[in-house]
């Protein structure tokens, strides 16, 4: 009994593991063919543009992660990023003395207030995560409409200092990618090594339960959205910065490819699975097909029809994947 | 023992809820009618009225059976993409030389295709569901419109398919008359047929439908097939309106269908709602919009007011749930 109980549990650690060796070998084999095809794919200067470019998208994902595993999802994270960054870009516009690291804390703390709005609703008034985000994404996006009168803040009005933010280098490392791997470090003990990371867990897994067990799961629900509003208000700042502009319709869309990138990785929407380093390499495909495709001379046309293919079988494989060994795992316990 | 009660309980204080979110939905109606004759001059008029629904109707279709969706707890989040891509195919063709009925029909089909897809990847991966599988073909669909038509417009339609949008039919604007059509046949559909109390079976718990005989798998293929057709016919209304297309139009088209379905009480948790809230809602959305346009309110803030009515509607609905349920 307790021989069968370990093995099943193995098995499912196993199934992961599976999943995340296969999409790293289709990474692998897909670098190659790249490399094969364009020679500079492969090249100091292209992989630190690929990782620079990939870098926000890795933040919300990790947010994003969260917010998934307690069964949720939040589709506001592009209007949030948009206000946040048009707000702190106008800020930057009437006093350009600011210092940067005010900047981002303006755009964090106002992504932070987004998000605690959106946990209320979601844990307080039992609206479901998509409907919430749903209406608050238009409200958002009104917001940032309504406060930049429609207007661009464009480049030579933000100071070199705030534009610095996102171009800038400690050591040859680009901030963005600095920024990436300390978040990364942050989440990744937060989520396995303490007691609210498990929760997040144990609240996607099973809500009743967990709250049987006497966690607060309100709590937890809340805290996550306000985590992910404030990676996205700190995203938000990093976009502006990046590409020196702030425009109303910044970031339109993009919750998908967080959500893309979150799905691709293994995160699973029913919630309660999802791992770092999963995520990691969902990221990574992502970040490869929009860096790679204009180095292989496909037109820009194509690249959503291809992405939007790719994540498809992505998931179809995965979910094969857990399929067979589910099967394997119902024999098993059968002897 | 407990949980048969708990059933029941939710089933009574359910009853009394929708009673009042109808009356609510109602009232709200008449109160922004009210508001806008107020506001302006020339609202309270037929013919403005009559004018105003050609504006929002056309993705009034897409709601229709996004509401057999949403009651089955799940959701198609590609219909903005599948509006994109079959209008794109139906302006290159004719562009092409091929007949305008026969590009009209090939639209109708290319909806009802990436609607059965959808289904099909639903049924056959239930692991992943309806949100992964739509929101890959709502990226896969928009890319192949892209691919088609890359950045270009196509138009240059016959001057009789501009009726489609702007003609009338003694004196009721043709969009509306159809609309009137479908939207019976979809309250018909969903209340009154074995269909559609498979439709709520599913919704409530699709593992026991499954054992009583319903086929679940089919049904959803059915319904999913069927809202990328009525997309389709979104799509013809849309071009038709515009005169030509673009591969990048209809975007967010998903989030006001889905808005409209959830201001009309249908739960997103599945198993309940009824047609007459979502074709209630569907003008109480429409003519806000109509209204604030009207008084010159900028697109913005109605965006504000629409973001926000779908949230407090869905609070009140939840609130009542709860009191219904303190009450016992």
């Amino acid at each position: 009994m307790a021989e069968n109980k370990s093995k099943t549990v193995l098995n499912r650690g196993s199934v992961q593991k599976i999943r995340e060796l296969g999409l790293l070998g289709f990474i692998v084999i897909l670098s190659v063919f790249i490399q094969c095809r364009n020679p500079s794919f492969l090249t100091a200067e292209n992989l630190n543009d690929l990782i620079t470019n990939t870098a926000i998208l890795s933040l919300l994902s990790v947010g994003m992660m969260m917010v998934i595993i307690t069964r949720g999802i939040d589709l506001s994270i592009g209007a949030t990023l948009a206000l946040s960054g048009m707000i702190t870009a106008m800020t930057v516009r009437s006093h350009p003395a600011l210092s940067p690291f005010l900047a981002l804390l303006l755009g964090t703390t106002i992504g932070l207030l987004c998000g605690i709005v959106i946990g209320f609703l979601v844990a307080k008034t039992s609206i479901l995560p998509i409907i919430a985000t749903l209406g608050m994404m238009n409200v958002f996006r009104g917001m940032t409409f309504l406060i930049s009168g429609g207007r661009w803040v464009s480049a030579h009005q933000m100071s070199s200092s705030f534009k610095h933010i996102a171009t800038g280098s400690i050591f040859g490392v680009n901030h963005l990618i600095l920024i990436a791997i300390i978040t990364y470090l942050i989440f990744y003990y937060f989520i396995n090594h303490t007691r609210t990371g498990r929760k997040i867990y144990a609240v996607g897994s099973n809500p009743q339960s967990a709250r049987i067990s006497g966690i607060n799961v309100d709590r937890t629900l809340w805290l996550v959205y306000a985590i992910m509003g404030a990676l996205t208000g700190l995203s938000g700042v990093l976009w502006v910065s990046k590409f020196a502009s702030a425009q109303s319709n910044t970031a339109m869309g993009y919750e998908m490819n967080v959500i893309a990138a979150c799905v691709v990785g293994g995160v699973s929407i029913a919630g309660g699975t999802g791992k770092v380093s999963g995520l990691l390499s969902g990221v990574l495909l992502l970040g490869i097909l929009n860096n790679a495709l204009p180095l292989l001379n496909v037109s820009p046309f194509w690249q959503d029809a291809i992405q939007g293919g790719i994540i498809l079988l992505a998931v179809i494989v995965g979910a094969l994947v857990r399929r067979n060994t589910d099967k394997k795992n119902l024999i098993g316990r059968e002897e | 023992m407990s949980s048969v009660n708990i059933q029941t309980e939710k089933k009574f204080s359910l009853q009394t809820f929708f009673f009042q979110w109808e009356w609510l939905l109602l009232l709200i109606f008449v109160m922004i009618n009210i508001i806008n004759a107020h506001l302006s001059p020339y609202y309270l008029n037929t013919f403005t009225l009559l004018d105003a629904t050609m504006g929002f109707l056309d993705k009034a279709f897409i709601a229709l059976p996004m509401a057999f969706v949403i009651i089955f707890g799940d959701i198609d989040i590609s219909v903005g993409s599948t509006v994109a891509l079959s209008s794109v195919v139906m302006a290159v063709l004719y562009n092409a030389g091929v007949p305008m009925y026969l590009a009209m029909l090939a639209c109708l089909s290319v909806g009802l295709i990436c609607g059965f897809i959808n289904g099909i990847l639903i049924v056959k991966f239930k692991e992943l569901s309806a949100i992964i599988v739509t929101l890959s073909t709502m990226i896969l669909y928009r890319g192949i419109a892209y691919i088609i038509l890359e950045n270009q417009a196509a138009g240059g339609f016959p001057q009789w398919f501009s009726f489609l949008g702007w003609g009338y039919i003694k004196g009721i604007p043709f969009i509306l008359a159809l609309f009137a059509v479908t939207a019976l046949v979809f309250a018909f559909l969903l209340h009154k047929t074995t269909f559609g109390r498979k439709v709520y079976a599913i919704g409530n718990n699709a593992v026991a439908s499954r054992f009583s005989g319903v086929k679940v798998d089919k049904m959803k293929v059915i319904v999913f097939t069927l809202t990328g057709f009525m997309t389709a016919v979104a799509s013809l209304f849309l071009t038709s309106k515009m005169g030509s297309t673009r591969p990048n139009i209809a975007s967010g088209y998903e989030l006001d269908a889905i808005a409209m379905v959830v201001l009309g009480g249908v739960s997103t948790s599945g198993g309940k709602g009824r047609m007459i809230g979502v074709i209630l809602s569907i003008f109480i959305v429409g003519l806000l919009r109509y209204g604030l346009g009207l008084i010159n309110v900028s697109s913005q803030i109605v965006l504000i007011i629409i973001g926000l009515l779908l949230i407090v509607s869905v609070m009140i609905s939840s609130l009542n749930i709860r009191m219904g349920k303190s009450k016992e």
